[in-house]
């Protein structure tokens, strides 16, 4: 039973409280993409073991969606922050790298 | 014979006498007694059979590590199976059962004698059974499963309640011992919550028994001090009766709280689920005594060491008249001079250790007990009972040096910390050799979200069994939960202990050291399920090598006890068939709950009506009492059709079309999602999550509108309206609103954040009722209030303003294929509404209609329905829906997915109109039409299915729908429906438009 | 192989079962196989017997990180039914339902294959629906099932409460040589058989790194060194990401926790496996007598083997809605493992973007019914080389055509 810490409400919020919703920082493969690009948006998910950033809806709250950085090894999670941004923040990344010496960085050496 | 002493017995209050039944026996006992110790003092020291072999089998325990003694606990819809006899308390009027014996307890057909036993091994169903092939079915298995399980299976519905409870917490402690308080006073201080809990009635723990002295005090005494302190603190909570059932990810926890087990007269819940969240979890969960592996441990009479002391010391119950004890440690000791100072006899002491010079021994010495050191027992004798012990070398094979007469035997192994609630969440243990025990690695504890341990094991949970050590380390323990959490703490203002020093442990897995595979067959790991060292051995020997393996292949430790008492025995005999070391043989993995919970509890209040609570539209205490034969849609409730009395469900369905198509019908059509989009944006997002053009639509007019996902699908339908310039109304379907406004808010959040845009789900602020059929228009005349002509109010249009005055938004749509206006009142005004067009419409004939004539009606309209038409594989493409898809539109969801080969394949499957030869017969909904030959794996080449399948009582003949690879080529096929039995329908592919094509009735 | 059978049994008797040997050999790894299998569970294993058995290829290793069947084959809730809608499904899933039917006598194992019967129950009008659908598909497809009613349905299952205040039971779909196996058995039967044949099984061995040459396949590095094949098949349901990486391709799939329970044992209370889709449930009697207990999976990305405690909430609650009489039995025990979730639900067999590496994964909530079907349908495609008739419809390519095989069109969820 996971909680994760909604950025808007400011509160700790229980997981029956929210809704996953995948991966995180996806970019869109609209109208003109090319094949591959579009099965890659649409099914090929990141499903490292270790690092991950995934989306969450504070669904029986705010309604508002944001983003988590969490470990999928541990459950162990290192910041919650707005869904509206492309990639992780700082503060959250730095926060990884201390905990996870070992991890690449974002969107590196988690996908091939 | 076990009985009841004169004195003794600190929980029990012998003012207050209670009766019970065991096995239709009625028997006394006394208020504060276990179920097991009431036994104990009337004499019943068989209590149960085991699982494979129908053994006789005695309490052995006196807590939830008990594997012998469950009952059937009392009758009818209050009762329960498999309830342990160790953790049930006495209440007047109990009535108990012991289970899985026939005829009785006493003399039990099933009971598998010694020599047949050796026929039976771990496993031996593995290796047999299997010829014939039928034999396993029709015989071996039914013989198998008819024996299975122990307890009876309740007939009656429960007849308590259950709740759930919401906590959270700084510090959760759990385990009331005297580890428990000291670390909830440390923490206490320090101002943080506190909850402390504890699975029994009593607070100390197995202080009191152990003659522990606190700050110079008994420990009973100071208990009670402890426990006022504590009581005082508002900042600490303590409940009893409470066990921490388990331990989850970021601190979350489970507390079982049992209300009314011990006095099911008190009102309320019978048990209450405690949802814990803690910022800390403090483990004072104390350790649990090992049996030790002899011939014959499993005869009633044989118990724990410490569970003897505690009949003893609580109850003022003793388990024999003549106890022999058996041990390979100190603590051990305290069982025998407890013993003999109540007045008992101790025929010997066997202690397996080579000498025993501890302050203990010593002093069982001094009482004048004979100990005999470097000794194991070689068999116990008896059946239902134990009659003597041989005695024997530890060092050697058996040979007998003495035969000692006794009715019970107490044997200690040493202790085992309860570490599950640290290991529930991944905490990792280490093997301690010096104390032959696996131990919390404090290096590796459970970690929670911001990545820290948040377990921490205290006093004997955490591997320390001497009282002094266990008072510093449980104030240790609390003081780093308080630092942790940013609070002080001073573990130093903490209570000092004294009791009696014990001698090293010497590990002994084997009694005697070299038994033989005579010896070993005998001697029991698991009493419940029937495994022993053989068993065990045999495993090994078979190459059944991981502890994994062995556990399941033997089914050691997998009773109601989950191996509480067998595990390290089995895991060290284990090791030793494969000569490795036990920690590099490892332990399973210790899984919630810690004891069994009641299935009510995890339930709690969430049934019946609660089970799902039921959203009910304006109308539904109107449609209730109207005769409506209710059908569940999404998380409502919607009447298939609404029966007048003497009719069936059919002809009321038959009733309502053909009163609607002749006359006017009346629809509650409330439950349709109703999604406001509003912004300067508004028109440019819709035109995204429409297949359509939306941001085209003028303001007071409607459109019928698709929705797909990314993936090209289907996923909702419904009329947009455009209130106006920047304000639109999405209609989804009934079980689409909240789902769509999801759908809605996710790309408005993380995809087009900065569009504007707004949103609100208002499906339940209106309630939205459909006039239906030629004289609609009347209806609403003389409602009066709107100008609803052909000319002010089109089809596709809609105004606002009072009808009947009420304030109304009324929109002049179809799903019919009828004049139609379906009017949104405000929800409060939803019934009032029905009530007013109710009674304008008697005149024109006016009936309500259910669900199933509107999809009857829409099927004679070739229309679609999300979840008929669609199951989350179709593209608009497939249900001739392309007029729908805007081609003028660079994107929308969906758009790219659409133009997968897969996608534009014309062999797909297509929508299409079906008559069936004999216009009288109806083709069953779902069936599969075939064409060709089998294909080469020799199924039936199937080409599609029926999607919908009506009656039309308007046209007098069937009609269907069916999804058809290549439908819209085969127009004019006739094609092959087998159906049930042989029977082949034929029908031929038509339009699915079945009723006036031109769209003139709804026209008018 | 000694054969197992009741009278090898009251021969050892004689001799305290101390004549019994390995049930499989425990090798050191050789240099070099004509094909390696990654993952000894019950998939792995099997593809390796059928290797064996079918095509004659025994020049097999089969390694494995922990120890054989350690995963989801003994993990699961062992339920055994080919009830699908789809025709690619419905028929691997029927192949491995008839082995199923002979699978002890053909591995001289009892795996306790119980043709219980399998009930879905249907409690909404579109259930109703989607039932009759697989009803009439089944029939043509030559899988036995059939949708019977509500009293029916109370006379297969007494304990039922058909009559329910929210979801009442409005039929079912039956199939009645649907049932249950014994999970490890499966496992266990599969290594015993393969390490007779002369089949490698290397346990405790983990995989660091699939070595390539040219484009294809060359070989293993183990932590029990490295080992040299022509052929790799991939068999590791939950660590199929992980291994995929390492062979340097992606797959469509996320992992996440499925969890179980079981009760107490009680004696017999229901005979078949229900299946309850709408309130998210399902349950069968253990020849034990525990009730074994599934509901729904997490919607995270999990390794860890622990699920959320809410789902174990939600399935208990919807059970006892139907079946009143458990309110008063107790949970004994829970746990999770790891299931990979592709994007259709349906599982991936077939060739990878790598040279001689192949691919068996993706069975979701399902894998343990579809094992021996599975494996031979892996088997099949390893020895020739390319996608026999079962894995053909269940290539990645499908992924990216838009050609998806979707049960969740009539079954709803679970599996």
């Amino acid at each position: 039973m996971l909680s994760l810490h909604c950025p808007y409400c400011g509160v700790d919020v229980d997981e029956t409280d929210l809704t996953p919703g995948g991966e995180a920082h996806l970019v869109r493969s609209g109208s003109g993409s090319d094949d591959a690009d579009f099965e890659a948006y649409l099914f090929m998910r990141k499903n490292p073991r270790g690092v991950h950033f995934e989306r969450w809806r504070h669904s029986f709250g705010c309604g508002k969606w944001f983003h988590a950085a969490r470990a999928t090894d541990t459950l162990e999670v290192f910041g919650t922050y707005s869904a509206q941004t492309k990639e992780p923040p700082q503060d959250v990344q730095e926060r990884i790298r201390a905990r996870r010496p070992d991890w690449k960085g974002f969107g590196k050496g988690d996908r091939i | 014979m076990s009985a009841r002493l004169a004195r003794h017995g600190r929980l029990i209050d012998r003012r207050k006498p209670l009766q019970f039944t065991f096995n239709g026996r009625h028997l006394h006992g006394y208020q504060g007694d276990t179920l097991a110790s009431a036994l104990l003092a009337n004499g019943q020291t068989l209590v149960g059979r085991s699982f494979k072999y129908h053994r006789p089998r005695g309490i052995v325990a006196a807590g939830p590590e008990e594997p012998n003694a469950l009952v059937g606990l009392g009758k009818g819809a209050g009762f329960e199976p498999n309830q342990r006899a160790t953790t049930t308390e006495l209440f007047d009027g109990l009535i108990a059962e012991s289970q899985n014996h026939w005829p009785s307890l006493e003399f039990d057909l099933g009971a598998v004698n010694k020599a047949m036993a050796r026929f039976f091994p771990a496993g031996f169903y593995y290796k047999t059974f299997m010829f014939p092939r039928a034999a396993w079915e029709h015989l071996f298995e039914p013989i198998v499963r008819g024996a299975a399980g122990l307890g009876r299976v309740p007939q009656e519905k429960d007849k308590d309640t259950y709740e759930y409870f919401y906590h959270t917490t700084d510090i959760l402690i759990v385990g009331g011992g005297i580890a428990g308080l000291q670390a909830a006073e440390i923490a206490g201080k320090s101002g943080l919550r506190v909850l402390l809990i504890e699975q029994t009635p009593d607070w100390g723990g197995r202080a009191m028994v152990d003659g522990v002295q606190i700050n110079g005090i008994g420990a009973a005494d100071w208990v009670e001090k402890a426990l006022a302190r504590l009581r005082a603190m508002p900042n600490v909570i303590l409940r009893s009766r409470m066990m921490g059932a388990g331990v989850y990810d970021h601190g979350y926890a489970l507390g079982y709280e049992r209300l009314s087990d011990h006095d099911p007269k008190i009102p309320g819940p019978r048990h209450r689920l405690w949802r814990i969240r803690a910022r800390r979890i403090i483990t004072a969960t104390g350790a649990i005594e090992r049996p030790l592996s002899f011939a014959g441990n499993d005869i009633p009479g044989v118990m724990l060491a410490g569970a003897v002391r505690d009949y003893l010391e609580n109850y003022g119950v003793s388990p024999g008249e003549l106890t022999l004890v058996v041990t390979n440690n100190d603590n051990a000791y305290l069982s025998a001079i407890a013993l003999h100072e109540a007045g008992l006899t101790v025929p010997a002491i066997i202690d397996a250790r080579p000498e025993a010079t501890g302050a203990l021994p010593q002093k069982a010495r001094a009482l004048g007990l004979r100990v005999e050191t470097g000794c194991a027992i070689g068999t116990v004798h008896g059946g239902k009972r134990v009659t003597s012990v041989t005695l024997c070398n530890q060092a050697g094979s058996g040979a007998i040096l003495d035969e000692i007469p006794c009715d019970a035997v107490a044997m200690s192994g040493g202790w085992s910390p309860v570490v599950h609630l640290w290991s529930h969440c991944g905490g990792k243990l280490r093997w301690d050799a010096d104390q032959a025990m696996f131990r919390p690695d404090p290096a590796r504890p459970p970690r929670g979200a911001n990545g820290a341990g948040f377990v921490i094991a205290a006093g004997t949970a955490n591997g320390h069994l001497a009282a002094e050590a266990v008072m510093e380390d449980a104030a240790e323990a609390a003081a780093a939960a308080v630092r942790a959490l940013g609070a002080k703490a001073d573990p130093a203002k903490r209570a000092t202990a004294r009791s009696m020093p014990e001698m090293p442990i010497l590990p002994v897995w084997s009694m005697p050291a070299n038994a033989g595979p005579k010896l070993r067959m005998k001697t029991w790991l698991d009493f419940q399920n029937d495994v022993k060292v053989s068993d065990v051995r045999l495993a090994a020997q078979e190459g059944y090598e991981s502890v994994e393996h062995t556990k399941r292949y033997t089914t050691l430790g997998m009773a109601s006890d989950q191996g509480k008492l067998s595990n390290i025995n089995g895991l060290a005999v284990l090791a030793d068939s494969l000569s490795r070391d036990i920690p590099q043989v490892g332990t399973t993995t210790f899984r919630p709950p810690y004891h069994p919970i009641s299935f009510g509890a995890i339930a709690g209040e969430a049934r019946g009506p609660l089970f799902k609570p039921l959203r009910k539209s304006p109308i539904h205490d109107w449609l209730d009492a109207n005769g409506a034969h209710w059908e569940p849609v999404a998380d409502w409730r919607r009447p298939y059709c609404l029966r007048r009395s003497g009719e069936t469900v059919k002809e009321a369905v038959t009733r309502e079309i053909l009163n609607t198509r002749q006359n006017v019908g009346l629809l509650d059509a409330s439950t349709l999602g109703k999604i406001i989009v509003k912004g300067p944006d508004a028109g440019r997002f819709l035109d995204m999550l429409y297949t359509n053009m939306m941001s085209s639509l003028k303001v007071g007019r409607c459109r019928y509108g698709l929705m797909c996902n990314e993936n090209g699908f289907l996923i909702d339908d419904g009329v947009v309206v455009r209130l106006s310039d920047d304000t639109f109304l999405c209609h989804t379907t009934s079980g689409g609103s909240d789902r769509i406004h999801a759908w809605m808010e996710e790309w408005l959040q993380t995809e087009w954040w900065d569009w504007q845009v707004y949103t609100a789900n208002v499906t339940e602020q209106f309630a939205q009722i459909g006039i239906v059929g030629p004289k609609a228009r009347s209806v609403l005349e003389a409602l009066g209030g709107m100008d609803v002509s052909r000319e002010a109010l089109p089809f596709m249009a809609f105004q606002e303003g009072q009808i009947a005055g009420i304030r109304a938004r009324v929109y002049r749509i179809s799903f019919s294929g009828e004049l139609s206006y379906e009017i949104a009142v405000p929800a409060a005004l939803g019934q009032a509404f029905w009530n007013k067009a109710l009674a304008a419409g008697g005149d024109f004939g006016m009936q309500p209609y259910g669900t199933e004539a509107l999809h009857v009606m829409r099927a004679e309209k070739g229309f679609i329905m999300i979840g008929d038409e669609t199951d989350g594989t179709v593209i608009p493409q497939d249900l001739n829906l392309g007029w729908a898809i805007s081609r003028k539109k660079d994107d929308f969801l969906g758009k790219r997915a659409q133009q997968r080969p897969h996608m534009v394949d014309p062999n797909r499957k297509q929508l299409v109109g079906l008559l069936t030869e004999d216009p009288q017969v109806v083709l069953p909904d779902a069936a599969h039409a075939v064409e060709g030959p089998k294909r080469a794996n020799g199924m039936e080449n199937i080409i599609g299915h029926v999607t919908s399948s009506y009656y039309s009582p308007t046209l007098g003949h069937s009609i269907a729908m069916a999804l058809i690879k290549g439908g819209s080529r085969r127009m004019g096929e006739t094609l092959r429906f087998p159906v049930a039995d042989g029977v082949v329908i034929r029908a031929q592919v038509v339009d699915p438009v079945f009723l006036d094509k031109e769209g003139e009735r709804q026209n008018v | 192989m000694r054969r197992y059978s009741a009278f090898a049994i009251a021969r050892e008797a004689a001799r305290y079962h101390t004549g019994w040997g390995r049930a499989w050999r425990n090798p050191t790894p050789k240099k070099s196989y004509d094909i390696v299998i990654i993952g000894a569970g019950g998939h792995g294993l099997a593809t390796a017997y059928y290797l064996g058995k079918n095509h004659g290829l025994k020049n097999v290793a089969v390694v494995e990180k922990g120890w054989l069947g350690g995963g989801n084959t003994g993990r699961n809730t062992t339920i055994i039914r080919s009830n699908y809608l789809q025709d690619e499904s419905a028929a691997i899933y029927e192949k491995a339902r008839s082995l199923y039917e002979s699978l002890s006598q053909d591995l001289n194992y009892n795996v306790m294959f119980s043709p219980r019967g399998v009930l879905m129950l249907a409690q909404t009008e579109h259930e109703i629906r989607g039932y009759k659908r697989t009803e009439h598909a089944n029939r043509l497809q030559g899988v036995e099932t059939r949708f019977i009613g509500p009293k029916e349905v109370k006379r297969l299952v007494p304990i039922i409460e058909i009559s329910g205040p929210r979801y009442p039971v409005l039929g079912a779909l039956w199939q009645p040589r649907g049932g249950t196996a014994r999970h490890d058995a499966v496992a266990w039967g599969y290594a015993r058989a393969c390490s007779d044949m002369g089949i490698d099984i290397i346990q405790q061995c983990e995989v660091t790194a699939i070595r390539q040459k040219n484009g294809a396949v060359s070989g293993i590095e183990t932590t029990k060194g490295e080992i040299s094949c022509n052929k790799l098949g991939l068999v590791v349901a939950g660590n199929s990401g992980v291994l995929a990486e390492m062979a340097g391709f992606r797959l469509p799939i996320e992992s996440v926790a499925l969890q179980a329970l079981v009760s107490e044992p009680i004696k017999p209370a229901i005979n078949v496996v229900v299946m309850a889709n709408t309130v998210h449930g399902y349950i069968s009697q253990s020849d034990k007598g525990e009730l074994v207990i599934g509901g729904g999976a997490d919607g995270f990305n999990n390794y860890t083997q622990r699920g959320s405690f809410h789902h174990i909430e939600e399935t208990v609650r919807a059970l006892i809605e139907t079946f009143p009489i458990i309110s008063r039995l107790k949970m004994l025990r829970q746990w999770g493992g790891i299931v990979d979730m592709t994007g259709d639900r349906s599982p991936i067999i077939g060739r990878t973007p790598l040279e001689n590496c192949f691919i068996d994964c993706g069975w979701g909530t399902g894998g343990f019914k579809a094992i021996p079907g599975s494996g031979w349908s892996m088997a099949a495609t390893m020895a020739r080389g390319e996608p026999d008739e079962f894995a053909a419809a269940f290539g990645m390519e499908r992924f990216i055509e838009g050609r998806f095989i979707d049960e969740s069109v009539a079954a709803g969820v679970a599996h």
